[in-house]
């Protein structure tokens, strides 16, 4: 900790969204990816349901996908719009070679996801081969226009992308692997979890090489790179496709549990939920896309259970993290590591406590005066109850809105009045380094 | 040829339409630098005020009123928004935008759920102008066309002739220097964001009756608006114009006119492969104009980007 070399590689600067880690040697820490391994090893018995099992596939998935999406936007700096299409013709891909049975029968199941790898790398070569050539807006709107496009062109190539209703497959029909037919989803899953590993893996590996380092200069200063003698454009490209190889693998490994693939794996909303994944979780550190696909997936699949306005929150939420927290959720967490390596961690838990329940209160109280409020404007004319929290109550009444706004005002009061003891704490317990403690506890 | 001529101005009405949403997008890129995405949602909130106006105060007023509150609430974007993440850097700012873009869908379907709502032409305007052998145009068309070249020539001569448009010019081009001579830029370009989104929601007023007032005609308008300005010349006014235009021609035509690939694949020589039902390629040679004619202004757009990467017009690698 006295080392301010060591100190300055953990940054919270919003300017710079980036990687830092130490250059160079290829040595990485085992640790975390030994405990991820066995996490995902042990995870099936702790939720050992079938409902659960089927989140932690699709969660899996989007991992892969979010973490081949944020070597192209938080390692090279260029925001794709369309980078559903990769995943989407890797899945596509995938379907056929289920589909064309002789080939497939001698296959072994594990091995199909690199057939979507392949044909997303493919796509990608050819697509990055005039993309690439600057990051930035042209960037960004080639990736729009050629997502619309091959979306577009699903619905005209009934014979590759199968039309509107997309095609179909079945697993089971490949070789078996050592025995196992994939009948089950236990038996996916573990065929995910090893994807991801290796993918992830992989990406991690990738973004230590020359070429991976050489990514992040370009994202940050691409004329002085060129300086260095790196063309940028080549660099740009590199990291473009195999970030799509990544990409068709993610998009292989969606055709292998739902069997099913559709105009929708590849149209431009995908595309956004991507985009809105990794930047959520946070584009600065490798693992961020990781937090965010696995925040993303629960927001999904729990909340939207719950009410039809999950995705407005979502919404919000994206807003709120873009405006407040460009570092996303991983931003949020590594901010706390100065303080941490300081030992002095200790003595924020007590302003966060008495700070965030009454945020988390007044946030509470904020969704159901909107549930409410959606439940006045939308529900049938006399259907009139309504249940937020457990409680069932008359949502035309007084005495509910009342009871909502007087908690979510009390709330957010209370959440303002202890502010200024957590900022205190902030700066008390990061006291060595100014520039890590502004509007960290905002 | 009276087809034609029909489809011409069928096409005009389209182009022009397009072209009150991308004359506005296009001064916020030049002055910004950056796309707002979240510039149709503008357009669609303009419909929707102006059908809420419109119940309580008549289409006139909605024509008048929504606009207004569309460009307060633009430059409020602006000002408590864009402002804030513009320190973040330009990949935020896109992000922000495009956010932005997804909560104002989700807030429309929250307020006015998610059917198309009865916003109707008004009576005055609901009768046939004139026929063209049997096609008849209704008033509504002509009314669209006139206000949008209104709208553009009021621009033009705002920004070309009047104290106010060269501040701006001037602030576009070299912000500090403006700055500098003691005029207040961020209010400018709140100013001018202001009046972009406000031009998208006459848009969306004069639109909304035509194309439907839905929760998704931001995103059926969204895309094409920026290929519009991306081929037209990023920052380009008259760049705008002219794309606008040409992509209202090239999509009615392509609609109106059933032409097949078969037909042009024979014409420059290939032949029809005998046993076309099992070719690899038999969607491609199935294809027909109309069915493309949608996805045309992307094509374009690509093939802008690989050969002329600064638009027609434009005069800048963006």
């Amino acid at each position: 900790m006295s080392n301010p070399m060591k100190e300055n590689q953990i940054t919270t600067d919003p300017s710079k969204p980036a990687q830092r880690m130490r250059a160079g040697s290829l040595r990485i820490a085992a640790l975390p990816w030994v405990i991820a391994g066995l996490a995902l090893l042990v995870m099936p018995f702790v939720f050992n349901d079938n409902s659960a099992i089927t989140i932690m596939n699709q969660m899996a998935i989007t991992i892969i996908f979010a973490l081949a999406y944020n070597m192209l936007l938080g390692q090279g700096g260029m925001l794709s719009f369309g980078h559903a299409v990769y995943a989407g013709v890797g899945g596509f891909a995938c379907m056929h070679v289920m589909a064309s049975t002789d080939f497939f029968e001698m296959l072994p199941l594990p091995v199909l996801p690199i057939f979507g790898g392949l044909f997303g790398m493919g796509l990608a070569m050819i697509v990055g081969s005039f993309s690439t050539r600057s990051a930035g807006t042209v960037f960004a709107m080639i990736s729009l226009g050629v997502g619309e496009l091959i979306a577009a062109c699903s619905v005209i190539i009934v014979a590759f992308f199968g039309g509107e209703e997309g095609i179909s497959g079945d697993r089971t029909y490949g070789m078996p692997f050592f025995g196992i037919e994939f009948l089950h989803q236990i038996e996916v899953y573990y065929l995910i979890a090893f994807w991801l590993m290796v993918s992830a893996l992989l990406m991690y590996l990738f973004s230590r090489t020359p070429i991976g380092r050489m990514a992040n200069a370009v994202r940050d200063n691409p004329e002085r790179a060129e300086f260095l003698g790196y063309s940028s454009r080549w660099v740009r490209y590199y990291s473009f496709i195999f970030s799509g190889f990544f990409a068709g693998i993610a998009g292989g490994l969606f055709a292998i549990n739902y069997e099913i693939v559709t105009e929708e794996n590849l149209n431009t909303a995908s595309s956004g939920v991507i985009l809105l994944v990794t930047f959520l979780g946070g584009v600065g550190f490798f693992f961020g896309p990781i937090i965010g696909a696995i925040a993303f997936t629960l927001l999904q699949t729990v909340l939207s259970l719950q009410t039809d306005l999950w995705a407005f929150y979502a919404g919000v939420l994206f807003l709120a993290t873009v405006m407040f927290f460009p570092g996303g959720l991983a931003g949020l967490l590594m901010m706390h590591v100065p303080a941490i390596k300081m030992g002095r961690a200790s003595k924020l838990v007590v302003p966060y406590i008495t700070t965030l329940i009454p945020a988390l209160i007044g946030i509470l109280g904020l969704s159901a005066l909107v549930e409410m409020t959606f439940h006045v404007r939308h529900s049938s004319v006399g259907d009139e109850e309504m249940t937020v929290f457990w409680t069932t109550f008359d949502s035309h009444d007084i005495l509910p809105w009342a009871v909502a706004i007087g908690v979510t005002v009390v709330a957010f009061a209370v959440m303002r009045m202890m502010l200024p003891t957590l900022r205190a704490a902030w700066a008390d317990a990061n006291a060595t380094k100014a520039n890590t403690s502004n509007g960290g506890a905002a | 040829m009276d087809l034609v001529l029909v489809n011409l101005i069928d096409g005009l009405v389209t182009g022009l339409l397009l072209f009150m949403l991308s004359a506005g997008l296009t001064l916020i890129f030049s002055m910004m630098g950056v796309l707002n995405f979240a510039h149709a949602s503008f357009y669609m909130l303009g419909a929707y005020f102006a059908y809420q106006i419109s119940i309580a105060l008549g289409f006139w007023m909605g024509l008048l009123i929504a606009p207004l509150i569309v460009g307060v609430i633009g430059a409020g974007v602006e000002r408590y928004g864009l402002r804030r993440v513009h320190q973040y850097g330009h990949v935020p700012e896109l992000i922000f935008t495009f956010g932005l873009a997804l909560l104002i869908e989700e807030l429309v379907q929250f307020i006015w759920g998610r059917n198309q709502m009865p916003y109707q032409i008004p009576d005055v305007l609901n009768f046939t102008a004139f026929a063209i052998s049997g096609n008849s145009i209704p008033a509504y068309k002509v009314f669209m066309i006139f206000i949008s070249v209104a709208i553009f020539i009021g621009l033009l001569y705002v920004l070309t002739k009047t104290r106010v448009g060269m501040i701006i010019q001037a602030a576009l081009s070299y912000p500090r220097t403006v700055e500098a001579l003691g005029h207040n830029v961020p209010l400018i370009f709140m100013g001018v964001f202001g009046v972009g989104t406000a031009l998208a929601g006459v848009a969306g007023v004069i639109a909304g009756p035509v194309l439907g007032t839905f929760p998704g005609m931001a995103f059926v308008l969204g895309s094409i608006v920026f290929v519009t300005i991306v081929i037209g010349g990023l920052g380009s006014l008259w760049g705008a114009l002219v794309a606008s235009l040409l992509i209202g021609w090239i999509t009615t035509f392509a609609k109106s006119y059933n032409i097949r690939m078969e037909d042009i694949l024979n014409g420059i020589g290939i032949s029809t492969p005998e046993n076309l039902s099992d070719s690899m390629f038999r969607d491609i040679w199935a294809v027909t104009s109309p069915q493309i004619a949608d996805i045309l202004p992307y094509i374009l757009m690509v093939l802008i980007l690989i050969f002329r990467p600064y638009g027609l017009f434009g005069n800048r690698d963006a």
